[in-house]
């Protein structure tokens, strides 16, 4: 960790489902609410379909911070999508920590269609918790192979 | 151990089954035995030397044809047994199980229901040895834990004796083969490695019954059946379930509860 932590800029990736936190963060923009820019965010269709490599996956491309975000517990719109993930990110997080992951870098949330300033929030709360925890070094050692190979996973 | 031998040539030879699957004597150990005659029967062993998790078998095609197959089932054989079952991977009526008891008397199953009361008796219990593993992780920070994995999992060369050993790891096509897209490289490099652990959990998560059999396989001594264990006895209580008794609610990540707790989502 050379970097200061004022100089450092996290990088951020935000796997988010489409019905709530998607149209969240649009409202976020919409209502011209002003937040970081360290986050490049991904859409899925529900938070049942993001899948645990993907967070791995975003760790191993450079990902400082992850944040996972959907629809309420009961807001699903396919009922019980984020139920599923749920327990999911219940099992993950458990297994990454036994593991010495750092599960502090991953935030989940629940951003409803209509919080946008709860996005806004959301991001710059990690974005500020990232920058404490600094870059990932870790994991990104481990990694270090994918840059050296011809790798275009 | 005559019983045995005298009851499995029976079943043999008055076509009762087609296969026992049991144990004989190997060379530093007992290994797998497959007798389909009656004399294959003579060299059947049973004692506490026999690890390897035999149901591992009941779920290949090129052994369950379609005759009746009997296997001699110890405790965790049994677990798996039925875990398979409640996963749909198994016809009873096709399976034969037989245990030889503390007390050494032969012991049939009418049926998978009567396997069920006969292992509650039986606490899952982790050994001296991993015990003090997890103990030693749990004392640890987490960049210790960090360092203490990526060391383990460095050994790993990608063998897959774990998966093979395991008779939950059944699917026909595993993910670590599936190229399109890549999810896993096939190389043995620290992430690679990382990631095929953390897949193999994940996917073992509330299934796996503790048998032991992925870390008695390794051939490197890695104790990666701690990664499951350790699930298993965390999210237990969370999702209901007890360690070694095959739940028929489903497993741990295709069900799920109103109630979930967490408190880490904000
Ligand atoms: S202990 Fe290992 S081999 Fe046994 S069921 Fe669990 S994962 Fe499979
Ligand atoms: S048996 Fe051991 S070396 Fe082989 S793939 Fe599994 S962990 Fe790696």
């Amino acid at each position: 960790m050379n970097t200061t932590n004022s100089e450092f800029e996290p990088k951020i990736v935000a796997f988010v489902c489409n019905w709530c936190t998607y149209a969240g963060a649009d409202l976020t923009g919409t209502s011209r609410l002003k937040y970081a820019t360290n986050v490049k965010i991904v859409r899925f269709p529900c938070t049942g379909r993001i899948d645990f490599m993907l967070l791995l996956r975003a760790f191993a491309q450079g990902a400082d911070g992850i944040i996972v975000s959907g629809c309420h517990p009961n807001d699903c719109h396919y009922t019980s999508g984020n139920f599923h993930a749920r327990r999911r990110w219940i099992t993950f997080r458990g297994l990454l920590d036994f593991m010495g992951i750092d599960v502090k870098r991953i935030q989940y949330s629940w951003v409803s269609a209509a919080e946008g300033a709860k996005w806004a929030d959301v991001v710059n709360s990690t974005v500020a918790n990232i920058r404490e925890l600094g870059p990932y070094t870790e994991y990104k050692k481990v990694a270090e192979y994918l840059d050296k190979e011809d790798y275009n996973g | 151990m005559d019983k045995l031998r005298e009851r499995a040539a029976a079943l043999l030879a008055d076509g009762t089954v087609a296969l026992v699957i049991g144990y004989e004597e190997g060379t530093n150990k007992p290994r797998p035995l497959f007798c389909h005659t009656a004399e294959d029967a003579g060299k059947l062993i049973y004692d506490s030397r026999c690890i390897n998790n035999l149901a591992v078998y009941l779920t290949k095609k090129e052994l369950m044809g379609t005759e009746k197959v009997a296997i001699t089932a110890t405790i965790p054989v049994l677990r798996s047994i039925l875990q398979l079952s409640v996963e749909n991977q198994l016809n009873e009526e096709k399976i034969l199980v037989i245990t030889v008891t503390e007390q050494g008397e032969l012991k049939e199953f009418a049926g998978f229901a009567e396997i069920e009361s006969y292992i509650a008796d039986f606490q899952l219990k982790l050994s001296g040895k991993e015990q003090e593993i997890i103990e030693k992780l749990e004392g640890m920070t987490r960049e210790e834990r960090f360092e203490f994995w990526m060391k383990e999992l460095s050994h790993c060369f990608k063998c897959y004796a774990c998966r093979a050993a395991c008779p939950l790891c059944y699917c026909t096509k595993c993910i670590v083969e599936e190229n399109r897209p890549q999810w896993i490289n096939p190389w043995a490099a620290p992430l690679a490695n990382i990631e095929w652990h953390i897949n193999r959990a994940m996917h073992m998560a509330g299934r796996c019954i503790g048998c032991g059999a992925c870390g008695d396989a390794c051939p490197l001594g890695i104790p990666i059946q701690l990664l499951t264990r350790k699930m298993m006895e965390d999210l237990g209580p969370e999702f209901g379930f007890v360690p070694g008794q095959p739940s028929k609610n489903g497993n741990a990540l295709s069900t799920w509860k109103a109630d979930d707790k967490e408190n880490f989502i904000r």
